[in-house]
């Protein structure tokens, strides 16, 4: 054993040297003794080791970024209904992990769990994130596995694909078996085509020609049948809706060309648009799919944000004892008991206890707030210092978060009268090709020209003008745009949110969380020393409080100290050999007189020294946050502040960030006031929030972005989402949303300029198959290369 | 010309091969995780993993 415990400190952190954690690589506090930072730390090794799985420090990639997983307590909630019986005697689940960093972590969770001689699978998709296990026994089983699982410090919430995500699941794969069948298709008709044509001058026989028009129509029209599907579906049924939509159009083309074609092969003609019908359905298709999988998945990121911050509460049963239940399970009246560092998970009042409460995702309030016996919670607050017991009061529609969700909903509604470009397009176009293929078919006949031809040559005019390009004009842009948002940490949650972004002219924030980090930090002062910085480190080392988080940031180095206790919403104290020292709040520390300035501070009460120490500390603005306000003024936005903080604090981020227009102490009703008042003057708001109170806002904003921090019901709310600490993504999204404005256009006018041309010849009769495919596939490619545009990076 | 008449049946064999091989992949999941097809080819039931299992 000792040989392997010192190959893996060999292994394990090869670049922090012997001071650092054997398993997650950070340096050690100072004075820490063992190998371990932590408990969690030590657990996690332990398990890897008695598995026989030390191979995995020697293969992981540690990211300096991101801390290796620490070991967490199984979840206590139950699982059983997550899990699905397959087969006789066997059960499966499916969880999202988080705290992946590279491969090794998939090996390592997939043979930890296939050593248990019940685990039939163990399968992690490293695309997505989601483990699937299968094992032969109770359902009850699972509890078990899912703790290996997190005792190695990966989080593994259950995942339950809700219908609308396996209905477009189910769709993608679908397109994809179509696109493949169209694709064979089309290569295989089109090479019988090129012979055809290239036999056109003579020297191929009627015999030749017509086996080789058979073969493609053999080809050709089970292909059609099959891949032209997801078109005659969504045309039929936006024709028994009693509309019209871009599918309507291409499907009546290649039915026609096909039926067309048939005829003519029948009696043996020269030209049959086989090839034509079916490379457009490719074409479309092709289309299609990149579209959705681009959407899909930005839509399943954003899902599974949303699966991982899914809590869990602790109800206090009959018998007094705390039970772990779903938060949809809390009924008013339960009690509830909140852990410090836990998320309260229902509205209630406090029974019990004495902590603050961080606020900042239900309010924007940055500053923690103290809370007693009596003192009302809302869902989503952060209990921070000590554990607190909790009445339910309100439950299903009676929360402050449903209330938010109502808001949000009816904000939603308006969104929704938005129509796609691409829509509003094909609502002008198939009345107008339609009515030209019927007078092309007239003025062949009144010129004497046989049914037979009039109707071939309505035929033609009908599949040239097959929105090949203008189907694609649009989608290509979308996927191409998405894309290269996707690999800047930028998620593009709604198809239509691009054009919106593209027509904003102002856009407002929130403070807290979207133009600050939501982060305090200590500001540098002469008020302290190092050794005063290095004892309240110590101390605060001990608490969840975010100031006393802060406090231990700026000296990380420093052991926690042993013995704190903690006074709840007052701070903490601890007796050393000169006596206690104390640190917290202002009261806490002996000083009576209250605070004016507002700032966000603590206190150091020292038993060697006469007077307290003062720390002060900020919520720094987002680094770049500056420069970004300043380019969106160069770009002509205008901008303003919304918050719902205290007004000192909202003055001088204001203040720091040369914003004019601020207003302070908003509810999320009046957010979303001013965001209608901004709309009846006419204009497009952008509107960038994190916070739940910004939920509202966010939708009745013409369109929206949040950070990936931002609380749950935030991200599903928003148009996008960014993921980082700096806020330039504002910037990126509206200029590339700009761009693809732009490309959009160039695309239609492409396709409609492509139309101009080619639709007097096909009335003229002029069209033969080979000029059709030519025109068709030149014009998708052209617009396809034009849309590829997007994807560069923007000039600064 | 003749030769038509078997080239093209074979073409057309070889290209339906092409496309049942793509759904069989598809079907069996083959295309589910592109990230991780990459690096699962490197796990193997080494050293350190025999050890474990003579420990169990």
């Amino acid at each position: 054993m000792s040989g392997e415990a010192r190959e893996l400190r060999l292994v394990a952190a090869p670049a922090a040297g012997a001071s650092a954690c054997l398993h997650c690589g950070t340096a050690l506090p100072e004075g820490a003794d063992g190998d371990y930072c932590c408990a969690g730390c030590e657990a996690a090794a332990r398990v890897i080791r008695e598995a026989g799985l030390s191979d995995y420090y020697r293969r992981r990639v540690l990211d300096p970024e991101t801390p290796a997983p620490r070991s967490q307590a199984a979840p206590g909630i139950d699982l059983s209904r997550h899990v699905r019986a397959i087969g006789e005697g066997r059960h499966g689940i499916e969880l999202v992990v988080d705290g992946l960093h590279c491969a090794a972590c998939v090996w390592l969770i997939e043979t930890l769990l296939r050593r248990d001689p019940r685990v039939r699978l163990a399968r992690l998709n490293v695309s997505t994130r989601r483990l699937s296990i299968a094992w032969d026994g109770a359902a009850e089983l699972a509890r078990e596995l899912v703790g290996r699982v997190t005792l190695l410090g990966y989080r593994a919430v259950p995942y339950t694909a809700d219908n609308a995500a396996r209905l477009e699941e189910r769709e993608e794969r679908a397109l994809l078996r179509a696109l493949a069948v169209a694709g064979f298709a089309a290569g295989n008709v089109m090479l019988l085509s090129i012979a055809v044509w290239s036999g056109h001058d003579g020297e191929m026989g009627q015999a030749t020609r017509d086996l080789l028009h058979w073969v493609s129509a053999l080809i050709a029209l089970p292909a059609l049948a099959y891949a032209g599907q997801p078109f005659f579906r969504s045309a039929l049924q936006a024709l028994r809706a009693g509309r019209t939509n871009m599918d309507v159009p291409v499907s009546i083309g290649v039915l026609l060309a096909a039926a067309i074609s048939l005829s003519e092969v029948a009696r043996s003609g020269p030209h049959a648009y086989f090839d034509s019908a079916i490379t457009l359905v490719f074409f479309l298709l092709l289309g299609r799919y990149l579209e959705r999988r681009a959407r899909g998945r930005a839509r399943s990121a954003a899902r599974h944000l949303l699966a991982l911050s899914g809590g869990i509460a602790s109800r206090i049963g009959a018998d007094g004892a705390a039970e772990p239940v779903d938060p949809v399970e809390l009924r008013p009246g339960d009690r509830l008991m909140v852990a410090a560092g836990e998320r309260i998970a229902a509205d209630g009042t406090v029974l019990a206890g004495r902590s603050s409460v961080d606020a900042s995702l239900v309010t924007g309030e940055s500053l923690p707030q103290p809370v007693a016996p009596g003192t009302r919670t809302f869902a989503g607050m952060v209990n921070l210092s000590g554990p607190i017991e909790l009445r339910v009061d309100a439950a299903g529609s009676g929360t402050l978060l449903a209330e938010i969700v109502r808001l949000l909903e009816a904000a939603e509604q308006g969104n929704a009268r938005h129509v796609a470009l691409a829509d509003r397009v094909a609502r002008a176009y198939a009345p107008v090709v339609h009515v030209l293929a019927l007078l092309t078919f007239a003025g062949w006949l009144a010129a004497g020209a046989g049914l037979h031809t009039a109707v071939l040559v309505a035929a033609t005019v009908l599949i040239i003008t097959c929105p090949c390009a203008l189907a694609l004009a649009v989608p290509a842009v979308q996927v191409v745009v998405s894309g290269a948002l996707y690999r800047r940490g930028i998620l593009l949650k709604s198809p239509t949110a691009l054009e919106r972004l593209a027509e904003v002219d102002t856009v407002v924030f929130d403070k807290t969380g979207t133009l600050t980090l939501g982060r305090p930090e200590l500001i540098a002062s002469e008020d302290w020393s190092r050794e005063d910085l290095e004892l309240g480190a110590a101390l605060a080392a001990n608490s969840r409080h975010p100031l006393s988080r802060a406090l231990h940031r700026a000296a990380p180095h420093v052991a926690p100290a042993s013995g704190i206790v903690e006074h709840p919403g007052e701070g903490l104290a601890w007796t050393g050999p000169a006596g206690t020292v104390r640190l917290g709040s202002r009261r806490f520390c002996g000083i009576d007189e209250p605070g004016d300035d507002g700032a966000l501070e603590i206190w150091l009460a020292r038993p060697d020294r006469a007077a307290p120490v003062r720390f002060t500390f900020v919520d720094p603005v987002r680094p770049d946050a500056r420069e970004t306000l300043a380019e969106l003024g160069r770009r002509g936005y205008r901008i303003a502040l919304l918050s719902g903080d205290r007004e000192p604090a909202v003055r001088a981020v204001a203040a720091a960030l040369g914003i004019k227009a601020w207003q302070a102490g908003l509810t999320p009703a009046d957010k979303c006031r001013l965001l209608d008042d901004l709309a009846r003057a006419g204009r497009r708001t952008l509107m960038a929030g994190d916070g739940l109170n910004d939920a509202p806002a966010l939708a009745a904003g013409h369109a929206s972005i949040s950070p990936a921090s931002a609380a749950d019901v935030t991200q599903t709310a928003a148009d996008a989402i960014f993921q980082g600490d700096r806020l330039r993504p504002v910037v990126e999204i509206l200029d590339l949303a700009r761009r693809a404005q732009r490309l959009v256009w160039q695309n239609l006018a492409l396709a409609l300029a492509y139309n101009a041309i080619a639709i007097p010849l096909a009335v003229l009769g002029h069209v033969t198959p080979l000029i059709a495919a030519i025109a068709m596939s030149g014009s998708s490619l052209l617009v396809i290369a034009n849309a590829m545009r997007g994807g560069r990076s923007v000039p600064s | 010309m003749s030769g038509l008449l078997y080239l093209i049946p074979i073409a057309l064999f070889l290209g339906l091969l092409g496309l049942a091989g793509f759904l069989w992949a598809m079907r069996s999941g083959q295309f589910d995780d592109l990230d991780g097809a990459g690096s699962r080819i490197l796990f193997d039931e080494d050293s350190s993993d025999r050890k474990g299992s003579e420990k169990e």
